[in-house]
């Protein structure tokens, strides 16, 4: 899987607002067993200083995954997902995603490669507030697989 | 400093909320015939959602569920998931590699399932706690 070398530090257009849920966030938690009541108790969050329920660490994924569609499903750059292996995956928080934000996603291609006859792709996903505050920044590495 | 390690049980249902949750509907983690289709052994568990299951020993080692400033892993090996209602457990451990001046805490985490590691260069950094 060859993938164009000069799609490196490409950005796309903000992806349009992601209202984040208290029943998604208690939902999510709930899915991994996260018994915190920050998570699912907006009073418990309320006493460490956030305006509604936080977030799990990985949370985020929701919203990046579902936005990185935009690189994934690039026509242009042609990746095909059904040899797509999730490699790595990195976050890093200006705080943790509460309920109530309104978040957009700005997908930027980092870096691109072919190696071995496979493809790789690190893409970079700046989460903010509709107001444009940092929230959190999200990395991912894909592996495209090359054919046998 | 070692911390304690942290066990997690992995069944079929649990990988089926975490799909609603998600919305990671990806039918390796469902389906065995889809699975051993494209050469998997059988249904493996969301990369992500391992990942969680490490971001929640995560914030129980730091005794805070919003303590978290950065986290990253590599996935390196597939976590199978056999249809049977003990399914799989993850051995998470973590040392301690570094505690900065300014109040950050940095671990360096293992997670192994049926005695293989499933991830590669798990670190954390976390805020010591209030």
């Amino acid at each position: 899987m060859s993938l164009d070398p000069s799609f490196v530090g490409r950005t796309y257009p903000p992806t349009a607002p992601y209202q984040v849920g208290r029943e998604k966030i208690r939902e999510f938690a709930g899915a991994i067993g996260a018994t915190d009541p920050a998570h699912h108790d907006p009073e418990a969050a309320r006493a460490l200083g956030h305006s509604d329920v936080v977030a799990p660490p990985t949370f985020p994924v929701i919203i990046t995954m579902a936005a990185s569609s935009q690189i994934i499903e690039d026509p242009a750059l042609g990746v095909d997902y059904s040899r797509v292996v999730h490699g790595d995956q990195r976050f890093a928080y200006t705080r943790p995603v509460v309920a109530g934000d309104e978040l957009v996603c700005t997908n930027t291609i980092e870096d691109v490669s072919t190696r071995g006859g496979h493809g790789f792709l690190t893409t970079r996903t700046d989460v903010s507030t509709v107001g444009g505050d940092p929230v959190v920044s999200v990395w991912a590495k894909y592996v495209v697989r090359g054919e046998a | 400093m070692e911390l304690p390690a942290q066990t997690f049980r992995v069944t079929r249902a649990d990988l089926v909320r975490y799909a609603g949750a998600s919305g990671d509907f990806n039918p390796i983690h469902w389906s065995d015939r889809v699975a051993t289709k494209v050469g998997l052994p059988g249904v493996i568990a969301h990369g992500m959602f391992t990942m969680a299951l490490v971001g929640r020993a995560i914030t129980e080692w730091a005794g805070a569920p919003d303590a978290v400033v950065e986290y990253g892993v590599r996935f390196t090996r597939p976590v199978v998931v056999p249809d049977d209602d003990q399914g799989t457990e993850i051995e998470v451990t973590a040392r301690v590699r570094e505690v900065t001046e300014d109040g950050l805490t940095r671990i360096d985490v293992t997670a192994v399932c049926g005695g293989e590691k499933v991830l590669s260069q798990a670190r954390a950094t976390i805020r010591s706690t209030r």
